[in-house]
């Protein structure tokens, strides 16, 4: 057999108190694209890291075409022909897309670097990847999958034969995702290796070769595409067969109507956006990336002025200026990004648990009882089934899936009507999201109408009772439950 | 979690105060004057301001700010107030309200230009540390405030039961700010601004009302030292309290206030402070000239802040 490209033999790291890689075995092959699965917290983004040369493993050898190697560091990495495309990318903002292909390795002579020849030599790579992109401008303009493949180039341009490219999908739209495609397969014929770590199944059956699931910090397997399903995928992730990725609809009966969004409109942004909420009722809003669907939030909850349309809670029109006032009329919104816009990854779980509702456990003087704020977020943990070894545990340190959940608990406390909920489920692994699932049911069938935002058409279709579809600012479509297939709704999506 | 973690963790949180008391127990052998109640006493008195202060940064760089203008604050405060302590007509309670209205409102300032004005607050603040030492000097024409009475000066030089004045208040200053900072709403809030803004955002705090009270608090808490400060020297000097935010600053770093928000106690400042105090004593004590001083406490701010920053690493 051919020799591989990377190996990467019995590797073992601890951390204090945790066994994170234990004898982990993994071969990327010239020519493939090699899949890692795992749970968050399995030991992948360790892995990389140790390929990387950002850790140093304990036991274990990393051998380099057959060779031997210790990497000591991201730029050993780099000269070992290993690039990794991070998942919070790298790029310099302020910088052009020249200057972040090259940065590091400026082209010029002595100290003054030379232009023209940088931004030629930008599009070159740019060319050869089919990318459309002026490698004059400014990276802050780009869009997220933009940025990206300005890695991506800068790993081409750097003669990368390995490239680890953790979710590079998690907040691209779908053609995007086919233009990162494209690469990957041009890539492929060039024979080089490509570890890439994803949580979506219909992607992973797309360019997988071969699959090597992690679990625990251990190999469970390395499996060839053709003789896996999805399904198996998700049992050996998680450990135990999944009966199903979506909880049972319980078909409770749906209450009054509590929400009624009519004509809203923020110029360039949305137009004319009219929807109707009851208590009990998942709805959802679909569509692509940069259709407008966080910002109808955004302007729903206060946190964007709104140019016109009216919005009735409960049969009364309200007037929402804030965030505050928003919370006022009994709306909770559980945002899309957890560390820049919903937790304080600085506190521990308590504090940030009872952020929101701090006022309940104060006495008139605004002097917090701890004894209540304490009760209230052990219970939060039991309800919700945080796992955190005590509420004094700081944030940081828990997995994705249970900090999405302290901000569920955060809302919960507040008892609000309506939660809107967008993205509740990104990056966070499948047992995790079947829990937040759970609670999403559990929380309809009590009487709370959800509003979910999601860019995952099979979460849309396995959750909602119905769905409304936007494109470019407008709302294209609306589907219950009985209409829903993904088809239908990428052809809504897509303004077709 | 296992041993090794628990006891990084036990360092990042309690290494000053473990630092604090070596250097104390190796001063204490190493030199005979140092543990003895007027030298200790001493200590407490030099840092007090200081610690004052470095209690009004912690509560700025918990919200991801700082005041550079405490210490012209502090003599616009003291400048003012002194001419309400005048030997011949002395108004105790009007020095006091000058003294602390006049911080607030210098704080009232700061916050707008921080809060509304979205000023960067190194920015704002340098403003007005210029601003306000300018307007010091300009109320006394450059020439201090002498002939204070002993109402005045009792805060800055009095000592009740042989425990200086300065030392009481100090004490009475850090009981306040800690259980504002740890046991009420409002404390609270001040972390959960500088640990996340957008997050405290999204969840209805007014994240503009809060950062304005905190910097009217710090122009408050100036505002009390200057009066302290004019009390200790016995005159209201424009050109007083200079370098007074940066040692402040200092102290509060040293304590394990983070530079970058949501992170820091009001003990931890004060320790931070009284270490920086108890160190220039042990080596005035031990006869190092004040060249070598300050180099050695530059060297002591850094070296405490890698050793946070090396922790902090390891424990993630």
């Amino acid at each position: 057999m051919e020799q591989p490209l990377l190996e990467l033999k019995n590797i073992t790291k601890q951390f204090p108190g945790v066994v994170a890689l234990d004898h982990v075995q993994l071969d990327v092959r010239s020519g493939e694209v090699h899949v890692l699965m795992g749970e968050n917290g399995a030991g992948k983004s360790t892995l990389m890291k140790i390929v990387d040369g950002i850790y140093a493993p304990d036991e274990g050898e990393v051998l380099i075409r057959g060779e031997k190697t210790k990497i000591h560091s991201p730029l050993d990495a780099m000269k070992l022909g290993i690039a990794m495309i991070h998942q919070e990318l790298n790029t310099v903002l302020h910088m052009t897309v020249a200057e972040n292909i090259f940065l590091g390795r400026e082209i010029g002579k002595g100290f003054l670097f030379e232009k023209k020849e940088m931004n030629r030599a930008a599009a070159e790579v740019l060319e050869k990847l089919q990318i459309d992109l002026d490698p004059d401008r400014k990276v802050i303009s780009l869009s997220v999958a933009q940025r990206q493949m300005v890695e991506i180039a800068k790993a081409v341009s750097m003669n990368a034969q390995i490239i680890i490219m953790d979710e590079p999908t998690s907040a691209i739209s779908d053609k995007e995702v086919d233009t990162l495609f494209r690469v990957i397969e041009t890539f492929r014929k060039e024979g080089k290796g490509i570890i890439y770590i994803s949580h979506k199944m219909d992607e992973v059956f797309r360019i997988a070769d071969r699959i090597t699931v992690l679990r625990d910090g251990q190999t469970v397997g390395t499996y060839e595409k053709d003789e896996i399903t999805s399904e198996t995928l998700i049992a050996k992730m998680v450990g135990r067969e999944l009966k199903a990725i979506y909880p049972e609809p319980d078909d409770h009966p749906f209450g009054e109507e509590i929400l009624c969004v009519k004509g809203l409109t923020c110029k360039n942004v949305f137009h004319d956006v009219s929807f109707s909420l009851k208590r009990g009722e998942i709805l959802g809003i679909s569509g692509l990336m940069g259709a407008g669907r966080s910002e109808v939030a955004e302007a729903i909850f206060g946190m964007r002025q709104k140019d016109g349309g009216v919005i009735k809670v409960k049969d009364k029109e309200i007037k929402i200026r804030t965030p505050g006032d928003a919370i006022r009329s009994g709306i909770a919104f559980i945002t899309e990004d957890r560390a820049q816009t919903g937790l304080n990854l600085k506190t521990t779980v308590k504090k940030d648990i009872s952020t929101l509702t701090l006022g309940q456990y104060c006495n008139r003087l605004s002097v917090i009882d701890r004894e209540k704020e304490n009760q209230a977020a052990d219970e939060s943990i039991q309800r919700l089934r945080i796992k955190t070894p005590s509420s004094n545990q700081m944030v940081k340190n828990l997995s994705g899936g249970n900090q999405q959940k302290v901000i569920i608990a955060r809302w919960l406390l507040a008892d609000p009507d309506i939660l809107i909920m967008d993205e509740p489920t990104r990056g966070i692994d499948v047992g995790a999201k079947f829990e937040i699932y759970t609670i999403m049911r559990e929380l309809a069938a009590s009487g709370k109408a959800i509003l979910m935002i999601s860019s995952e058409l099979p979460e849309i279709i396995g959750m909602c009772d119905r769905t409304i579809v936007m494109h470019e600012g407008k709302v294209t479509g609306e589907l219950a439950r009985d209409e829903m297939t993904q088809e239908q709704i990428m052809k809504l999506a897509a303004g077709l | 979690m296992s041993k090794s973690s628990n006891s990084k963790e036990f360092i990042s949180r309690y290494g000053i105060y473990i630092i604090f008391l070596g250097i104390f127990i190796i001063l204490s052998i190493i030199n005979r004057t140092f543990f003895t109640a007027p030298n200790l006493i001493n200590i407490a008195k030099q840092a007090s301001t200081v610690a004052i202060i470095a209690i009004a940064q912690t509560l700025c760089l918990i919200t991801g700010g700082m005041d550079l203008s405490s210490g012209s604050i502090m003599a616009l405060a003291g400048v003012t107030s002194a001419t309400f302590g005048l030997a011949d007509h002395t108004n105790m309670p009007a020095a006091f309200v000058v003294a602390i209205g006049v911080g607030m409102l210098c704080g009232l300032v700061n916050g707008i230009m921080i809060a509304k004005g979205n000023i960067p607050a190194f920015i704002a603040t340098l403003g007005m540390q210029q601003m306000a030492r300018g307007m010091a000097l300009l109320f006394t024409n450059a020439t201090p405030v002498f002939g204070l009475s002993d109402t005045y000066t009792f805060l800055g030089s009095g000592k009740i039961a042989g425990i200086p004045m300065l030392v009481i208040v100090m004490i009475i200053v850090i009981i306040l700010a800690a259980f504002l900072l740890n046991r009420t709403k409002f404390g609270r809030h001040v972390y959960a601004v500088g640990g996340n803004e957008l997050s405290a955002h999204v969840s209805g705090i007014k994240v503009d009302r809060v950062k304005l009270q905190v910097y009217v608090m710090a122009g408050a808490l100036a505002g009390l030292g200057g009066l302290l400060l004019a009390g200790r020297i016995k005159s209201g000097t424009p050109t007083m309290g200079e370098g007074y935010e940066l040692d402040a600053i200092a102290g509060a770093v040293i304590g394990g206030v983070s530079t970058s928000g949501g992170i820091g106690t009001v003990y931890g400042a004060v320790v931070g402070s009284l270490l920086m105090a108890m160190i220039t004593n042990g080596l005035d004590l031990l006869n190092v000239s004040a060249y070598y001083q300050q180099i050695i406490k530059g060297m002591i701010i850094v070296l405490a802040v890698l050793l946070d920053v090396k922790t902090k690493k390891s424990t993630k």
